[in-house]
């Protein structure tokens, strides 16, 4: 029995060395995400498709459920010393991750790994999104998108227009025609933490004003809210207008219907939503409904700016071995090349980040097609102004999923308790700046990068 | 009071003659003093504690001991260090109304659902106690709503509970707008508290319907024999022989309903709308597992906490007393 045991004990060791060569012949690197469902399939298919094209590494790409699930347990791996080579972190978690210290900056590791990237290949408004001030990217911009205004061509012929509002002016009437034509739910929308992005902070960045200042927070960690003291407090005021004469409507899951789907069923007429949801939005669409999109509106008279970025970038992580990083930028130049960039953009609603990978698509003829076109115009959207020193880049504030909910829970304030427009603004505005203020306290001593 | 008190000594002669007949009797304190075999050395007596000690230590002293010094500090969520603050992160909570709010809120969910779900519960105990008819089939059924995950009770009630396109849409469809969960703040209390107590039905059942099946048929015989009706059985032979489950179950689903809410919550209403469903332990799972407010998040935990064993403590002060064991 013991002899046995022994004997067994013995061939796995042997096994073992004889494996061993031979799997260190491939670096296996873990690669963590939070995307689900379909996208997550089509991550996958991008690792597989990066496993078949080299036999060097092998990336194990692994859904962790959510944004928010992915980057609590990297964090939580990271502290235990088991973190994966690669991570995913949306725009929402960048700066906590920036200062931390905890990775390996992303120019530097494809300098080191003898890759020559272009970095001003990149779209301006996504590379200043993830750039530091001196403009390094510490992270790859990977899943990048920003919201649209979809409309139903059907319902504005009813009206007799044949195209989307481009004013928030002009939109009003719209509107109001809309349900004067009997229509229920000419604008569909939302008001939790998730939609704070397309309502709030992206309302904002194409009418060029700010969230926070300091330049939302790029310029230094002592930012302060200001979103309660410009052009936002009008939008709400004459969305709560639209909202108290039934123009506009509120869609969510827990009334039973998206905005989205309420959309794609032809029951809401108009919806602000992200480019990643076009794919969706063109496979649930009800049979013959002609749709289309728009820029997000402006007030008549402004001018209207770039749009910020949304979605996430990709971390190397601090504490793995040189043949890992090695892999890591192997995979990272993988996914740069424009036939991915044409096939994620095919099988996903997310957009090209390089002008490359752009003129690709476009010389392939990607968005002349009935199901991709008019996917160029959140393109158009994010380059509408150049990315100027004083302009506004994107939104760097330390806890802004929580400044987010801060948001939400203002205007639903404004929009179930009828309270007051400007003192729910001014409150959510002085809430959010504790928590500024707690963040900064908490990275004492650390300078923004 | 005196009267259920020589009830209850008056059951206790007919209880005693068969103590291990094994009918789900629990072996009393009083026979486990008879019967126990002494060890004369401490270090065996260590020796089997250890492994249990060891489990509580790591479960619990040590996260415990965590919290409670991260909610002295602000910490760092990726672990680039921390700072002393003393007391200023519990000095921010107190401060803030909103957050006494969320306590307010909290206490009146912890009681409106256990109050829902052990009444429910122990009249379901009693009816399948009663033999109706398929007792059997109830018996397994009752059970099945503790073993369903949180997320996925949360989903379900969600959609039964929407005001358009859920179940409970007919309501409007006769009285417009008297159920919207999504808009009013006090449906979508009641929306959560019902989806909780579901939940905890199942639990406190088993307890409710085993602490049943101890009673002594020969005493409810006895009061039927006597001229007493199902209902007056209840009430004085019944109720009283079960109140140390239902103190058990008591302190149990108080202290549940403060811990395991955030999950339904989480997927139900988010906290929302405008907070009217912002309870304490959602905030907590929030601001630490959402917002990396890991400082925040562990100072809440120990106020959480301290609420949860004062709240134990006045139960044990006050209404144990009325419990009687034997």
């Amino acid at each position: 029995m013991h002899a046995k045991f022994l004997g067994a004990a013995g061939m796995f060791a042997i096994a073992a060395m004889l494996a061993g060569p031979a799997m260190a012949d491939k670096t296996k690197i873990d690669f963590w995400f939070g995307n689900t469902g379909d996208i997550a399939k089509r991550v996958q298919e991008q690792c597989d498709r990066f496993n078949q094209s080299q036999s060097d590494y092998e990336v194990v790409c692994t859904s962790q459920g959510s944004y928010d699930a992915s980057l609590q347990n990297t964090i939580a791996a990271f502290r235990a010393g088991k973190q994966p080579t690669i991570a995913q972190v949306s725009d929402a978690g960048t700066l906590d991750i920036m200062l931390s210290g905890a990775f390996y900056p992303a120019n530097k590791l494809m300098k080191d790994m003898g890759y020559d990237v272009d970095w001003n290949d990149y779209f301006s408004g996504i590379k200043s999104y993830y750039a530091t001030s001196k403009g390094d990217m510490y992270s790859f911009p990977f899943n990048s998108s920003t919201p649209l205004l979809y409309w139903n061509k059907d319902a504005f012929a009813k009206i007799g227009k044949d195209q989307a509002p481009a004013t928030w002016e002009e939109a009003a009437e719209d509107f109001k025609a809309l349900k004067a034509a009997g229509y229920t739910c000419p604008l569909g929308f939302n008001i939790s933490r998730d939609e704070i992005w397309q309502f709030g902070e992206q309302v904002l960045a194409v009418a060029g004003e700010p969230v926070a200042s300091k330049r939302n927070g790029y310029d230094g960690l002592d930012a302060e809210l200001v979103f309660n003291k410009g052009t936002w407090v009008k939008f709400i005021k004459d969305l709560k207008g639209w909202y108290d004469n039934g123009e506009a409507v509120l869609k969510s899951k827990e009334t039973g219907q998206t905005f989205v789907e309420a959309f794609a069923a032809g029951d809401c007429q108009v919806i602000l939503t992200s480019v990643g949801d076009h794919g969706n939005i063109g496979r649930t669409a009800k049979e013959g409904m002609n749709w289309g999109v728009a820029m997000l509106p402006v007030y008549a008279g402004t001018e209207r700016k770039h749009s910020f970025v949304g979605g996430a970038s990709l971390w190397v992580l601090n504490g793995k071995s040189d043949a890992e990083y090695k892999g890591a930028a192997a995979f990272f130049n993988f996914i740069a090349k424009p036939e991915e960039a044409l096939t994620w953009s095919t099988v996903t609603g997310y957009i090209p980040v390089r002008n490359s990978g752009y003129d690709y698509l476009v010389k392939q003829g990607f968005y002349d097609k009935a199901p991709y076109a008019g996917r160029e115009l959140a393109i158009k959207s994010l380059t509408a102004s150049p990315a100027t020193a004083d302009s506004l880049p994107g939104i760097r504030l330390g806890g802004l999923l929580q400044i987010r909910q801060e948001m939400a829970n203002g205007l639903q304030a404004i929009f179930i308790n009828n309270a007051d427009v400007q003192t729910s603004l001014d409150e959510a505005a002085a809430r959010g700046n504790q928590i500024l203020r707690r963040f900064e306290q908490t990275y004492k001593g650390k300078q923004l990068p | 009071m005196r009267a259920f008190g020589s009830r209850s000594k008056a059951a206790s002669p007919s209880q005693s003659p068969l103590p291990q007949a094994g009918e789900g009797e629990k072996i009393r304190p009083t026979q486990l003093m008879e019967k126990r075999a002494t060890f004369s050395s401490t270090t065996i007596g260590l020796v089997f504690i250890a492994p249990m000690l060891l489990l509580i230590f790591v479960f619990f002293y040590w996260p415990s001991g965590q919290a409670l010094y991260w909610a002295f500090t602000l910490e760092q969520p990726w672990g680039g260090g921390n700072q002393w603050v003393g007391l200023q992160n519990f000095q921010q909570l107190l401060s803030d109304p909103v957050y006494w709010n969320s306590i307010t809120r909290s206490l009146v969910f912890g009681l409106a659902s256990t109050a829902i779900a052990m009444g429910v519960a122990l009249v379901l105990a009693l009816f399948t106690d009663r033999e109706l008819r398929f007792h059997r089939a109830y018996r397994s059924i009752f059970v099945w709503p503790y073993a369903i995950a949180a997320p996925a009770l949360g989903l379900a009630f969600r959609f039964i509970l929407a005001p358009e396109a859920g179940l409970l849409s007919v309501l409007n469809s006769i009285w417009p707008n008297i159920w919207n969960p999504a808009l009013d703040g006090k449906d979508a209390m009641i929306a959560v508290i019902v989806a909780f107590s579901w939940k905890y039905i199942g639990y406190n059942f088993i307890f409710f319907l085993s602490a049943l099946a101890a009673i002594p048929r020969s005493l409810i015989e006895a009061a039927a024999m006597d001229g007493a009706g199902p209902a007056r059985r209840v009430v004085d032979i019944q109720l009283p022989l079960l109140t140390p489950t239902l103190f058990f179950l008591l302190v149990i689903n108080i202290t549940e309903s403060f811990q395991d809410s955030f999950g339904i919550v989480d997927i139900m209403t988010q906290g929302g709308p405008a907070r009217a469903t912002e309870l304490m332990v959602y905030k907590i799972y929030f601001d630490g597992f959402k917002g990396l407010d890991y400082s925040g998040a562990a100072a809440q935990s120990i106020i959480l906490m301290g609420l949860v064993v004062l709240l134990t403590i006045v139960q044990f002060r006050f209404i144990e007393r009325r419990v009687h064991y034997k």
